[in-house]
């Protein structure tokens, strides 16, 4: 079967996101790379190294291109995200959305970067001159409550009404 | 190990900072119909329990509340607060 969602250690070569996705009836493909950046908030990054549950992060990437499918209609899409040590300016992750017309394109490749931001298991660790450290949401942005996103536990409470 | 024991063992998994505190990437530890809260108190409480509260708990590949039952054989996976993209 064709994989549209993966992980890897090599490179990632844009195109072949794309390429996953051209279709007749698109007229719109949307893509999103994520690269590393050298400087947050001031601060050297000399290099990164993200690690990720494989299995389930392939899944979950793979969830992401359901609800897309769900909420847009008409699409398709591919993900790929990269693990492993990452120097400044490589990608990290690369999206490609194909739907009939633009809106959808751009709208959709920005939900994804979102969500994988919020369920799915990958994990940068912060290389600097003077030390090292795993970056988690809970201390860029927002702690969990419940140990859980609160987008997830959403689903959670969906999932048991239906 | 005898087969019985074997087939009441769970495997726990961990990432990041976790994999880090526990100095493994999993254990194997007898959790047959624990919670993953009575895991985390039998188990992994020498290693610092609030580290794992704040992390997101996974079994076999899908996200889990604490009071889910863990059967043998099942995956656990603790997952810290996520940072992909």
């Amino acid at each position: 079967m064709e994989k549209n969602y993966w992980i890897t250690e090599e490179p990632i070569q844009l195109q072949d996101v794309m390429d996953k996705v051209v279709r007749r009836e698109a007229g719109a493909i949307s893509t999103f790379t994520g690269i590393v950046r050298e400087f947050t908030k001031g601060k050297r990054t000399l290099y990164l190294e993200y690690q990720a549950y494989i299995p389930m992060a392939e899944k979950k990437l793979a969830q992401i291109g359901q609800e897309i499918a769900e909420k847009w209609g008409n699409t398709k899409t591919a993900i790929v995200h990269r693990i492993g040590k990452l120097d400044i300016s490589e990608i990290a992750v690369a999206i490609a959305v194909s739907t009939p017309h633009r809106k959808d394109a751009f709208e959709a490749s920005e939900y994804a970067i979102d969500r994988i931001k919020e369920i799915v298991p990958i994990w940068k660790k912060e290389h600097w001159e003077d030390g090292t450290l795993w970056i988690g949401d809970q201390q860029e942005t927002t702690a969990y409550k419940q140990g859980m996103p609160a987008k997830v536990q959403m689903e959670m409470k969906q999932g048991e009404k239906e | 190990m005898k087969r019985m024991e074997g087939e009441r063992m769970v495997e726990v998994l961990f990432f990041a900072e976790l994999r880090d505190v526990v100095g493994k990437d999993k254990l194997t530890v007898a959790a047959d119909g624990m919670t993953i809260t009575e895991l985390k108190e039998k188990w992994l409480t020498s290693y610092g329990v609030e580290k794992f509260n704040v992390a997101m708990v996974a079994i076999n590949e899908e996200y889990a509340p604490d009071d889910t039952l863990v059967k043998a054989g099942d995956v656990i996976a603790f997952i810290p607060p996520v940072s992909g993209g």
